[in-house]
């Protein structure tokens, strides 16, 4: 998976949990909470549906490498890759 | 069909708090059951049929309405949370409703989904104080209202910092305390901030077809989720052992076992189903408040006996508003009056026929022992006595002998018809005066949600179901 790729996943998920946010001009360097209205319950639902969708764990004390599109990148690209 | 033994998650009560945390758990593959007692869902907010009619119970409005694009509120955090879009609801403003206070209701605030229109009543009718309401009003904006673990405070106490007039005290308390309180004659300042915020700064509106389409979409999210439902199957007994709770008996002896227990059905009422029962510990106290309400149907428009522009009124006509279990069977002094037809609907939407409801306190204790026909004989008398009370608070009829003749039908509840068909001991709807914040209870893995974690209205009960589910069972895994 491409990083590119990752970013659209975690887009794709934010669009479901919240519908009513614009994401058409998200900035993968800012942190998603400082340009989106997200707070610690959609921050939740990110990590539950990456688990339900497909099938990836972030513990509890990883929730800070979410922080951005870049940085969600970064975190989960291997961990899409690690499963194949 | 219902023939799994075991789940991740038993839930007790299919009203709106076990429904949402039932929809949660169901999304993120927790294998749910809710357990109702009764025949029909919704709680201390359903329908029922009688002679062909649908009658809604509790829900007078969805209180926190928002616009859409307003973000960061409890509906839209609700919306998210359950994955419903505002469609789904379709919600219609209110037109506007009143707080009206003095024997024929001369004091008159204004409110409507517009703050502005409160805030200049103020300013108009207590030029005094509208300096302390501001700072009132900055004070509950700034407030951590959601916390699970914020110090209790008393609302009077705070309000009093900020407004010296008791009549616009009590006017503000009155509406805030009639949709929610458990507590007789004060709040802890957290509930008032919700309810505040509920009411006043946000707003009211319902679906055209009331309380059934919240509970009709409730139910597809659920049931499309995977939820399973048993109705006519109450949890009799939660056997505990060891702090855990071991195993559920249903009214028809079988058991059950579940990694979580969420209840909804009480603290108290939670309390008493565990055995062996806790040894140390005092017994939780049920709420003492509790309601009679009564619905009259007509065959016309409020809008033609000129209470087109209410949608809801609450009213008092005492020189104190007195919010306390009363010593007679009804407190008639104040109360609240319903117009559903009052909501702005849409251009050539209105309901078939004219709906009045009015809601006064009530005491348990004066109705619980009643026999039958005395009990028939007291709903008779007291309804007509709500009735001409809440009638001084709306504009005087012109004709008040072809109001009668429009009347269709008429039904009421009292405090005995909430305990049969809720469970809630004492008939209280707002469950006891200590809430649980965090929703424990003596056992582990049970944990509270709707009335007694604590928070308010029917929105407030949703993000309950939402909070415990997330807090409990889907953080924590």
């Amino acid at each position: 998976m491409t990083k590119d790729e990752c970013k659209q996943v975690v887009l794709d998920i934010i669009a479901d949990i919240a519908p009513d946010e614009d994401l058409s001009n998200v900035k993968p360097d800012v942190r998603l909470r400082d340009q989106l209205q997200l707070d610690s319950m959609d921050f939740l639902d990110i990590v539950m549906e990456l688990r339900k969708r497909h099938g990836i764990e972030v513990p509890e004390a990883e929730y800070p490498k979410l922080a951005s599109l870049d940085s969600c990148a970064e975190y989960l690209t291997p961990k899409f890759d690690a499963k194949g | 069909m219902n023939t799994r033994s075991h789940y991740d998650v038993a839930i007790l009560g299919a009203g709106m708090s076990g429904l949402a945390a039932g929809i949660r758990l169901a999304h993120f593959g927790k294998k749910v059951c809710i357990f109702e007692r009764h025949n029909a869902v919704g709680g201390l907010n359903g329908f029922y049929s009688m002679g062909g009619r649908k009658f809604d119970v509790g829900l007078h409005a969805m209180t926190n309405f928002v616009r859409p694009g307003v973000k960061g509120t409890p509906l839209t955090k609700l919306l998210r949370q359950l994955r419903i879009t505002r469609d789904e609801f379709a919600l219609c403003e209110q037109k506007q409703s009143r707080v009206a206070f003095g024997p024929q209701g001369e004091t008159s605030l204004r409110f409507t989904n517009d703050f502005a229109v409160l805030e200049s009543d103020v300013a108009r009718l207590f030029p005094a104080q509208i300096d302390g309401f501001r700072q009132l009003v900055a004070a509950v904006k700034t407030y951590d209202d959601v916390g699970l673990d914020t110090k209790p405070a008393s609302a009077r106490e705070i309000v009093r910092r900020h407004l010296s007039d008791p009549l616009l005290e009590d006017m503000l308390f009155c509406p805030l305390m009639y949709y929610g309180s458990a507590t007789e004659h004060d709040m802890e300042f957290g509930q008032f901030v919700i309810m505040f915020k509920a009411l006043f700064l946000e707003g009211f509106a319902r679906p055209f077809d009331g309380v059934r389409v919240i509970l009709r979409v409730l139910l597809e999210k659920y049931r499309a989720a995977g939820g399973e439902r048993r109705m006519k199957c109450g949890v009799k007994q939660i056997i505990g052992r060891e702090g855990r709770a071991r195993a559920l008996v249903l009214d028809d002896g079988s058991e059950i076992t579940a990694d979580h227990v969420i209840s909804s059905i009480g603290a108290p009422e939670t309390e008493q189903l565990i055995a062996p029962a806790a040894t140390a510990a005092t017994p939780l106290a049920p709420g003492r408040l509790s309601f009679v309400e009564t619905i009259t149907i007509l065959n016309r428009q409020p809008a033609e006996w000129g209470w087109g522009e209410d949608t809801i009124v609450f009213f008092n006509d005492s020189p104190r508003f007195d919010y306390a279990c009363p010593d007679g069977a009804v407190d008639a002094r104040s109360g609240v009056i319903c117009l559903p037809n009052n909501f702005d609907f849409g251009p050539g939407q209105t309901l078939p026929e004219g709906i009045v409801r009015v809601t006064c306190l009530a005491n348990n204790t004066r109705w619980a022992p009643l026999p039958e026909e005395t009990y028939r004989a007291e709903k008779a008398r007291w309804f007509t006595a709500v009735q001409s009370s809440a009638r001084r608070f709306l504009p005087p009829l012109a004709n008040p002998a072809a109001y009668d003749q429009a009347v269709l039908t008429t039904d009421m509840f009292t405090p005995r018809t909430i305990t049969r068909y809720t469970g809630h001991a004492g008939g209280a709807i707002y469950g006891a005066p200590v809430k649980h914040r965090q929703g424990r209870t003596a056992l582990a893995n049970v944990y509270l949600c709707g009335t007694d974690q604590g928070f308010l209205g029917i929105v407030g009960a949703m993000l309950s179901g939402i909070s415990m589910a997330n807090y409990h069972v889907l953080k924590s895994a």
